[in-house]
């Protein structure tokens, strides 16, 4: 086969895949702009214009509400993980200190528990203390689940990068605050950012862990107020499709800015979980 | 705890010897406790605490409400000796098939034919194939709810081209429900397999394939030699990813089918939904999750392994 051919072949599979992968995607964007109500589940190029369908199911869905929920929880669960999970990977990828490795392993086992293997407890334990059904009581769990994550993460990073300019640091009289602050902080931004990418997709995409927590409250999330949505209105598909592409706008702006990061976290960190 | 040891120097990491004896000048070692302590506590508190004593509930008898009774093994038992819960445990093993299998086996067969390209507008490629993986999966629910719909694209695709005699409730139907909902995995993760493998793929010396045809390897040779090798890392991280989404399906389920028709595609996760939150039954509930975590587990370990062993 000439190399020519070997091209095209290629592309034509490359495209064929990414056809595959963005159709039901484009479907959706399509059926959200269809006429509300019309019976049937058929998608209708030439009146997908309903962009009133935003605004209906903004209000009825209640996502005016749930999306600034959705945004409060994830942004606040980003910013603290990150500041959590820097200071805590260098401390277990360059300080010496007592217990140091089995504190490691606990957090290690921390990626590998789904959520289903301690919500039970969780809930009741945070319905005694009055934090269930409140903002804290999703953010609390999240944090803990993403800095299991990023403590993780940012402890390879530092033990591969940051050991040599750490020694030299500490030789010149630097203290470990100074050394964290201005040294590896700078060094990490770009690690850092990875991180707040995958917290931003995790968090803002999760559903059991707050459809269980806030379940005694009007608090909903956006993934939430998607599935009531479904329950209320199983069959008007124009809606359904509009309160689809309301949930997912947010993380796509957030994914689409920054894959780069995306691509390179799940590419380094996922398999040395 | 040794084989984690081994894992973590495998993948370059060192476990105990830090720089300088491990702290800054005129510092006591104890203070690396402070750098580390704010993450520990809230970790602690709210994900390893409430593991513990969820595998302490699962000791138990209890509908949440009235008085525990401790019952030992019990509810480990009820998982293999009710037929509801170890038909969940078999459908997360089909799921995997769905999920890992197939979207692998695709990925390798078109990462072979496209091997040869120097594919350009990479970042688009990638941004696209990875959109499934990234969007909620409560939202990827709907999306299928609505293209397997009785009267949805599919049908109607179906009928279109004659082939009504196909066409069907899939999300309703007994033998269907399950392999639809695997097929929502496979379209979830082929595109994530495809785009890792591609990024693995282009940083293969272009040397080796040269090697390879100079000895007179044929296409499938040459993928057995040199691709598959090649790629050893990106899949192990595949097989991560895709098998750890396989066990813990629980959006997807909830949305698009609840564990229905009848019992045909509940899974552990839901089911522990389900026990607890519905039912009431949750020490049976706790024992479910304690099993996920132990399945979990144990696949992460064979996948490493694996991942190892062909080194």
């Amino acid at each position: 086969m000439t190399g020519r051919a070997d091209r095209l072949w290629g592309y034509g599979l490359l495209v064929i895949a990414t056809i595959v992968a963005l159709a039901p995607v484009v479907g959706v964007l399509i059926l959200s702009l269809g006429e509300s109500g019309r019976v049937g589940a058929q998608i209708d190029i030439a009146n997908a214009n309903n962009w009133g369908n935003f605004a209906e199911v903004w209000s009825k869905g209640g996502f005016s509400s749930s999306m600034m929920t959705s945004a409060v929880i994830t942004i606040t669960v980003v910013l603290v993980s990150v500041c959590l999970s820097v200071p805590a990977g260098y401390g277990f990828a360059l300080m010496s200190f007592k217990g140091r490795s089995w504190i490691f392993y606990l957090f290690v086992l921390g990626i590998l528990i789904p959520i289903e293997a301690m919500i039970i407890p969780l809930y009741f334990d945070l319905r005694s203390v009055n934090l269930a059904n409140s903002y804290l009581g999703v953010i609390l769990p999240e944090i803990g689940f993403s800095v299991a994550f990023g403590v993780f993460w940012m402890r390879a990073y530092f033990i591969q990068s940051a050991r040599s300019l750490v020694e030299a640091a500490w030789l010149d009289g630097a203290n470990s605050w100074q050394t964290l602050t201005r040294i590896l902080v700078p060094l990490a931004r770009p690690q850092m950012l990875t991180l707040s990418v995958l917290f931003f997709v995790w968090n803002w995409n999760d559903f059991l862990l707050p459809l269980i927590m806030l379940s005694g409250s009007d608090l909903q999330t956006a993934p939430m107020s998607l599935v009531f949505f479904v329950g209320q209105r199983s069959t008007d598909y124009a809606y359904l499709a509009a309160a689809a592409i309301i949930t997912i706008t947010p993380v796509i702006i957030v994914f689409v800015a920054l894959q780069k990061s995306f691509t390179r976290g799940l590419l380094a960190g996922a398999v040395k979980e | 705890m040794t084989s984690l040891t081994a894992r973590i120097k495998a993948a370059g990491g060192r476990v105990n010897d830090a720089p300088s004896g491990g702290r800054a000048p005129g510092e006591p070692s104890r203070i690396g406790y402070l750098y580390i302590l704010p993450a520990v506590i809230i970790y602690g508190l709210f994900v390893f605490a409430p593991f513990l004593h969820s595998i302490y509930l699962s000791l138990f008898d209890w509908d949440g409400v009235s008085p525990m009774e401790f019952v030992g093994l019990k509810n480990y038992g009820a998982i293999w000796t009710n037929p509801i819960f170890r038909s969940a445990f078999v459908h997360s093993l089909e799921l995997v098939f769905f999920y890992t299998v197939l979207p692998l086996a695709i990925g390798l067969v078109l990462v072979s034919a496209i091997q040869r390209t120097r594919v350009r507008g990479t970042a688009f490629f990638r941004t696209a194939l990875f959109i499934p993986y990234v969007i909620a999966p409560t939202v990827i629910a709907v999306i299928w709810r609505w293209i397997l719909a009785p009267k949805g694209p599919l049908n109607s695709a179906l009928d279109a081209v004659g082939l009504e005699a196909i066409s069907r409730p899939w999300l309703g139907d007994f033998t269907f429900a399950l392999p639809s909902v695997g097929m929502v995995g496979t379209w979830v993760m082929f595109g994530l397999v495809l785009a890792l493998l591609l990024a693995g793929v282009q940083k293969i010396p272009q040397e080796r394939y040269e090697a390879a045809r100079v000895d007179g390897a044929g296409r499938w040779m040459e993928f057995r030699a040199v691709t598959l090798p090649g790629l050893r890392y990106e899949i192990t991280v595949v097989l991560v990813l895709t098998v750890t989404s396989a066990l813990r399906n629980f959006d997807i389920i909830y949305v698009m089918t609840s564990g229905g028709p009848g019992y045909a595609t509940v899974v552990p996760s839901y089911l522990v939904y389900q026990q607890a939150f519905k039912v009431g039954a949750v020490g049976a509930a706790a024992a479910m999750g304690a099993v996920l975590v132990i399945l979990t587990i144990v696949v992460n370990l064979l996948v490493a392994r694996g991942g190892r062993g062909a080194s």
